[in-house]
This record gives structure tokens, C-alpha cells and sequence, in this order.
């Protein structure tokens, strides 16, 4: 079982899947990346799915828990670069992922979290859960 | 039964041996009859002596059998690309049978006609086979020139830094509305482009896939982190849209492409002098 | 000479860990890319590969899945054969239904996969167990 390593740049954490995760290291880099956000106070969280060639329906159920639980940590999460084949899949499996913040890439993702970061949460309290 | 058989098969092979030039000759006559000069005699009779030639190698050795599958595929496919007909192809295989069956005939002897019959059997079983890789060259053919097609007809450009459009001319089949939607996604990664541009003035009428096909456009381009404007939308196409109940949701729609364009860059923050505000909403109204 | 090839058996698996549910994954990719597919439609058989593995090791505490290679004139197809002795369902129509799930899923794995896929044909039976097979032709 494969333990994704967490990035802390900032006031960020960043994590980039890397290759096939079993369902129990998906459920793992859940649970850590909760305590990671509880224990730096991080004020968002960038998950790199760049190198990630499916989502199904477990994986995608991860990134909406993690989005939810950072938001009430009080932590933006921004999913970055998926890619378009894994897009079309995912809307065809019929999950939409509302609620979840994306970004073409680290790089915008970075930028979308400061431009947001400073000027509050208000309009993402209105995206689910 | 076993030994007559190959005793038979010894026959007719020695008689297609010794009989080659004969044989040939005719065979060549034959399978070039209905084509009224659209093959060449001199090429046709050098693809039919390979595939004579690979025939009598396959009765002594079964490995040989690939051999000639493979020149009657070969065979298949340059007549595919001619554009004869497949059972045209496959009458220049059954043409053997006849051009045998003359010589048996006069050989005369009950070997000779035993082995025919066995001869028989199998040109009909090579027959066949040259029909069904004729088939298969074909499908192939259309397909590839269909994905040309499609790849010819979905320009996606680039309009400014960080917008990309599609510009959707003809009608939308669902084939083709999938490949401009794989190409424009993919346009929105390779130019890190967060704004796309549908526009489908040129599009005369959608039905429920193609729609659907937009709307799952849009869905795929925010999951990536981008955002869709579809432009020109007639009245006629918005009319089937609200009647088929296809929920369009929250996707911003601009009248033209010009439209679209001063709004994308707006939202990502560009200045444009002489843009003029409101010009959007107006042209809305008008359409 | 003439008779259609029959379909080939490339992979028989056992699902019995997520580490096997990782190799199915893995193992129809692979097929799909030697077939020839575009890189959506392996994403799309891997992903409904992904969701049906996931059902047989959760829903049924394991069983099977078997990669075949079909063909239908030119074109040619993966069929996937996901099999177990679970409990089955009692409910076809419901567990088809986008959004249901008798535990805590999103409830899209079966539905889903039928979108991402060709053709789909669910058998159960209560108390025997669960079969689901899906293909997928190249374009
Ligand atoms: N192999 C199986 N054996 C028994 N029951 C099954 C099997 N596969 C599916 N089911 C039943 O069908 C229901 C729907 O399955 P589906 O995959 O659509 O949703 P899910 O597994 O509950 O959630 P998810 O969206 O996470 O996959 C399941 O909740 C389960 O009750
Ligand atoms: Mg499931």
C-alpha cells in the first residue's frame, strides 16, 4: 500500500497522486490530508491529479469528503489538472462533483486560492454540502 | 476414404503443375472478364500466379496455408482500394474451379474428377475468405476516411491568451459533435486556455444527443477547471432545446461569437478598449 | 477458413483484495490499448472495469472477472465477465437506477458502467449470485 506524501508550501497543501491508488490508500490519503489541515492550518488544500488516468466513483467520492472537510476546517480545496479523457468518463458516469473547485493546473489552481483565500469563503458556503 | 482422398488430391495437384501456363492463362481470362478492362492484365496475372503458386506450396505443406491467406487478403485489400465490388473479388478466386474444370474435363479420368470435387471444396472455403477480408479492408476504409473527415471539419482556434473557439459549421451528428468536444478539451490543456468559445451559427438544427453532447461539452470543461460560452444560438435551436426539456442549466449563452468573445475576456480580467458595455445583452434581445 | 474467430480469453482473474481490483484495472488497459482503442474509450472501459470489480468485492465478497477479445466483422471488442456466488439482487431495476445503493455508495457504478459501455447485460439471483457482462467495440 502506497502512503501519498503531502506537500506544505505556505499556507497550502499540496498532493500529487501519482499512478493507481487501491481503494485503501485512497481512504488513507483522506484521513491524512484531515489531520494535515487540522494540525498546519492550512487555508487551502491543491490536489494534483495531472498523473491520474481514471476516477471512478470511490475516487471521486474522496475528492467531494475532502473538499467538505476542509471547507468546514475552513480550507479551500482545489482539484487541478484532470485531464480530458477522465473528464468525459466522469460526466458520462454521471458524477458532476459539485461543490469541488478546479483548476486547469497547479500553476492557476496556486492563483485561484490566493485570489480567493483573502477575500473570505462567502461564496462557496452556497456549492454543497 | 483418407487414402482415396489424398491419391485425388495427388492428382490434381499434379495436373495443376503440369498444366501451369495453361491454367493460368485461362484463369487470368476468366476473373478479368467482368471487369471490362478496369484491371490490368499484366498486374492480375502476376498477383494470380503468386497466389497459384502459394496454392500449390500450401497442398504440400500446411504451414504454406498462411502463406496464400495472406496473399488473398493482399488481394482483397488493393481491390477494396480499386473499388471493385467484393463479389467481383471473390469471382476472380472461383475463377480457378472454371479454368481447372477444363482441363479435367478433358483429362477425363475419375482421379481427375475425384480430385476436383476436393479441389472444389477448398477454392469455395478461399473464396469466402477473400470475400470477408474484402469486407473487413473496406469497413476499414470508410472509417479511416470518415476520422479524416472529422478531423478536416473541427478547426479549433485559438482566439486570445487563455480563449479557444470552435467554430461549428454543417450538421451535427452525434460522431462528430464527440470529436470536436475531445479536441476542444484537449486544445484547453495543450494552450492553458481556461475560457472555450462553442460557437454554432453555422449549425442549422440539434437534436437531443447533439444537445446533450454540448451540455456534457460543458460539464467535462469545468471539471478540467474551465468554462464554456456557446455562441449563436438561433431561435430555432433554442426553441427545440427548451421543447426537448434538455436542462441547459447555468451555461452562459452569448448571441454571437463576437459576444462571447468580450465576455470571456471581461471575466478573466482584459481590459479592450472601445468595448463597449451592454453590447451583449443588447444583441441578445435582438436574436 | 471462413468461420468468425472465436472470441479469445485473454485474463482470468480473482477478486478478492483491493490490490486485485488495482490489477484488473490494469490488466483491461492494457487489452484496450492492444485493441486499439482511443484513449477516452480505454478511460471509459477501465473506469466501468473499476466500478463492476469494486461491486463483485463489496456487494459479494469476491469472485471474478475474465478479459475477453471479441469480433463482430472488422470491428473488434473487449467484453468484460464480472462473476460471483454473492447474495445477488433481488431488485434488478432498482440497482439500476442512478443514485440507489443498498449501502452507502453514490450508487452509480452499475448505471454508470452501462453508459460507459456498448452493451451490458445484468443476471442475478437471490442467494446464488451475480453476473455482469459489458462489452465495448472499437469505432
Ligand atoms: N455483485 C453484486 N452482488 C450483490 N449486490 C450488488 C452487486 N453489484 C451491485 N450490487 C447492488 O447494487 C447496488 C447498486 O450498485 P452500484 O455500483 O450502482 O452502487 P454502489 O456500489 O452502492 O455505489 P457506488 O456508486 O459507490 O458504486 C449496490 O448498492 C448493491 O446493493
Ligand atoms: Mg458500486
Amino acid at each position: 500500500m502506497d502512503r501519498v506524501p503531502i506537500l506544505k508550501i505556505g499556507d497550502v497543501l499540496i498532493v500529487s497522486i501519482q499512478g493507481d491508488l487501491d481503494d485503501q490508500s485512497v481512504l488513507t490519503l483522506q484521513e491524512d490530508l484531515a489531520d494535515r489541515v487540522v494540525a498546519t492550518g492550512a487555508i487551502g488544500v491543491i490536489i494534483d491529479i495531472t498523473a491520474v488516468e481514471i476516477v471512478d466513483s470511490f475516487v471521486g467520492r474522496m475528492l467531494s469528503t475532502i473538499a467538505g472537510m476542509s471547507r468546514m476546517l475552513d480550507a479551500e480545496t482545489i482539484v487541478v489538472g484532470m485531464r480530458p479523457a477522465v473528464a468525459i468518463t466522469l460526466v458520462e458516469l454521471g458524477l458532476s462533483l459539485g461543490g469541488l473547485r478546479t483548476a486547469l493546473d497547479l500553476e492557476k489552481g496556486v492563483a485561484l486560492l490566493s485570489r480567493h483565500g483573502t477575500q473570505g469563503t462567502s461564496d462557496l458556503s452556497a456549492v454543497g454540502l | 476414404m483418407a487414402v482415396q482422398e489424398n491419391i485425388s488430391r495427388r492428382h490434381v495437384e499434379a495436373l495443376l503443375r503440369d498444366n501451369e501456363d495453361g491454367i493460368l492463362g485461362r484463369w487470368v481470362q476468366i476473373s478479368n472478364e467482368p471487369l471490362r478492362g478496369r484491371a490490368v492484365e499484366n498486374d492480375t496475372r502476376k498477383e494470380l500466379q503468386e497466389i497459384y503458386h502459394a496454392f500449390l506450396r500450401s497442398m504440400e505443406d500446411p504451414d504454406g496455408a498462411s502463406e496464400l491467406r495472406g496473399l488473398l487478403s493482399d488481394l482483397s485489400r488493393s481491390r477494396a482500394r480499386q473499388g471493385f465490388t467484393p463479389s467481383e473479388t471473390a469471382m476472380a478466386v472461383f475463377g480457378l474451379k472454371e479454368a481447372v474444370y477444363e482441363f479435367v474435363e478433358t483429362d477425363g479420368g475419375e482421379e481427375a474428377l475425384r480430385g476436383f470435387i476436393w479441389l472444389s471444396r477448398t477454392i469455395d472455403g478461399l473464396g469466402l475468405y477473400t470475400f470477408e477480408s474484402f469486407t473487413a479492408a473496406r469497413e476499414k476504409i470508410i472509417t479511416d476516411q470518415t476520422e479524416q473527415l472529422l478531423e478536416l471539419s473541427t478547426p479549433v482556434v485559438k482566439l486570445w491568451e487563455g480563449i479557444v473557439a470552435v467554430p461549428l459549421v454543417g450538421t451535427l451528428d452525434s460522431a462528430r459533435t464527440q470529436v470536436v468536444m475531445e479536441k476542444l478539451l484537449q486544445t484547453l490543456v495543450d494552450t492553458g486556455s481556461e475560457y472555450a468559445v462553442i460557437d454554432i451559427t453555422g449549425v442549422p438544427a440539434v437534436d437531443t444527443q447533439v444537445a446533450q453532447h454540448l451540455l456534457k461539452t460543458v460539464m467535462a470543461a469545468r471539471l478540467m477547471g474551465a468554462n464554456c460560452v456557446i455562441s449563436g444560438i438561433r431561435p430555432q435551436i433554442a426553441h427545440t432545446i427548451v421543447t426537448l426539456g434538455i436542462e441547459f442549466g447555468d451555461i452562459v449563452t452569448k448571441a454571437t461569437l463576437a459576444d462571447a468573445l468580450s465576455y470571456a475576456l471581461r471575466q478573466s480580467g482584459v481590459q479592450v478598449a472601445g468595448m463597449r458595455p451592454g453590447r451583449a445583452a443588447v444583441r441578445a434581445e435582438e436574436a | 477458413m471462413s468461420h468468425p474467430p472465436a472470441p479469445r480469453t485473454v485474463e482470468e482473474l480473482t477478486i478478492t483484495s483491493n490490490d486485485e481490483v488495482v490489477t484488473v484495472r490494469q490488466k483491461v488497459r492494457a487489452t484496450a490499448i492492444e485493441l486499439g482503442f482511443s484513449l477516452v474509450d480505454q478511460t471509459k472501459v477501465v473506469t466501468a472495469a473499476s466500478e463492476l470489480a469494486r461491486n463483485t468485492l463489496v456487494h459479494a465478497g469476491g469472485g471474478q472477472a475474465n478479459i475477453t477479445i471479441v469480433q463482430n466483422g472488422a470491428r473488434r471488442g473487449i467484453r468484460l465477465v464480472f462473476s460471483d456466488n454473492g447474495p445477488g439482487i433481488p431488485d434488478r431495476q432498482l440497482a439500476l437506477t442512478d443514485g440507489w445503493s443498498s449501502g452507502g455508495g453514490l450508487g452509480l457504478g452499475l448505471s454508470g458502467s452501462r453508459r460507459l459501455m456498448d452493451e451490458f447485460v445484468l443476471e442475478s439471483e437471490p442467494g446464488r449470485g451475480t453476473v455482469v457482462t459489458v462489452t465495448k467495440w472499437t469505432r
